[in-house]
């Protein structure tokens, strides 16, 4: 399906262009986002080094089974692929701490190092397993308590209390990780039905 | 309010610090251990690399052209007939596929309507309530090589609609209509 999406938006760009005479502006911003894209690389580089670096302690150090410990109950509910004592485990748990704290430039280097330990699992696979489309499902469907960047562009604006939008965003984070996790349900049940996986 | 920025800008070092004094509460080499890990953060960030210029290339394509405009078109008079303003149409439409872009109409919004207007209220809490769930696949399948992505992607679009209608409804339950 993305192969489709991807050369779909290319190509429907491209006959848009044509019909409203932006072909200008698309070849402008087609290599001005291919640049945009290696800077944000680099930038995911700083990130990726530091928080990885931390949490290789974290992992010497035991504190990572630790947090794995005290959530293996809820983990092995929503992850019934992944063997108990699994460092993906505790990888998935702080991703999701991470998440839930506003923290995105934590949550993504966790992401990305529980997603390896799940390729693992999957015997190194290229292709996505349940657990990995169940992860991604509660990754972007995750419980915010901090929306940390929206406050900031309230404050910017004069909201009389930035922060009261801080109640509603949980509640309705609450209600999509609840959504995400029932959808992805859905989807696997419907794929075990048809024999793929 | 300053519960909430004090709590913010504290977790970070109480998380850092928690973690460098477990370690060396249980005697391993910290500054090793921190090099050997940060070494992969190297080689992910440039395998990552063709994953995002692809994706970007074509979210920027479709933008620049006016397709993306007219795509979001489309979804106008859905808005409109379940009530919600159309004005966050186009927010609700772009925030799955780009952050930035997500970012500045969340901005541009709450300039041209007021932070504490329905619609201002109901961009702030969609734009923290839902994910960049096509950066997010890209980032992570393309950092472990996985190219079948399977249900990720509609599994994960389909969790956005389910946060973008809870965001609304809640929105207009708490602040009036």
């Amino acid at each position: 399906m993305v192969n489709y999406i991807w050369v779909g938006m290319l190509l429907i760009g491209f006959l848009f262009a044509i019909v409203n005479g932006t072909i200008n502006e698309v070849n402008a911003a087609l290599f001005k986002a291919a640049a945009d894209a290696v800077t944000i690389c680099f930038g995911l580089m700083s990130v990726l080094v530091f928080w990885l670096g931390l949490m290789k302690i974290a992992e010497d150090s035991g504190l990572l089974d630790k947090l794995a410990k005290l959530f293996l109950p809820i983990v092995t509910r929503l992850f019934p692929d992944i063997p108990r004592e699994h460092p993906a485990i505790g990888y998935i748990m702080s991703n999701m701490i991470a998440n839930t704290f506003g923290l995105g430039n934590a949550a993504t280097p966790l992401g990305i190092k529980a997603m390896e330990q799940l390729k693992e699992l999957n015997h190194g696979k290229n292709e996505a397993s349940r657990s990995m489309i169940t992860f991604l499902a509660i990754n972007t469907s995750c419980i915010t308590l901090v929306p940390t960047t929206v406050i900031a562009i309230r404050m910017k604006h004069g909201a009389v209390d930035p922060t009261d939008i801080v109640l509603p965003t949980i509640i309705a984070t609450v209600i999509s990780m609840i959504g995400g996790i029932l959808i992805d349900r859905y989807f696997y049940y419907r794929r075990k039905r048809d024999g793929r996986g | 309010m300053q519960i909430f920025s004090v709590i913010s800008a504290w977790i970070l070092p109480i998380i850092i610090g928690g973690i460098l004094l477990y370690g060396t509460f249980k005697k391993v080499s910290t500054y090793e251990s921190f090099v050997e890990g940060g070494k992969e953060g190297i080689t992910i960030s440039f395998s990552i690399i063709p994953y995002l210029v692809g994706m970007l290339v074509a979210i920027s394509v479709f933008r620049a052209s006016g397709a993306m405009d007219a795509f979001v078109g489309l979804f106008k008079p859905i808005f409109s007939l379940f009530g919600v303003p159309s004005e966050i149409a186009p927010l609700a439409i772009i925030r799955p596929i780009s952050g930035n872009a997500a970012l500045g109409l969340t901005s541009d919004l709450m300039a041209t309507f007021g932070a504490d207007s329905l619609i201002g209220r109901l961009a702030s809490t969609i734009q923290g309530s839902t994910d960049t769930t096509f950066y997010v696949l890209t980032v992570y399948f393309g950092a472990v090589g996985i190219k079948k992505m399977g249900d990720a992607l509609k599994v994960g679009l389909l969790a956005d609609l389910v946060g973008l209608i809870a965001a609304v409804t809640v929105v207009i339950l708490i602040f009036g209509y």
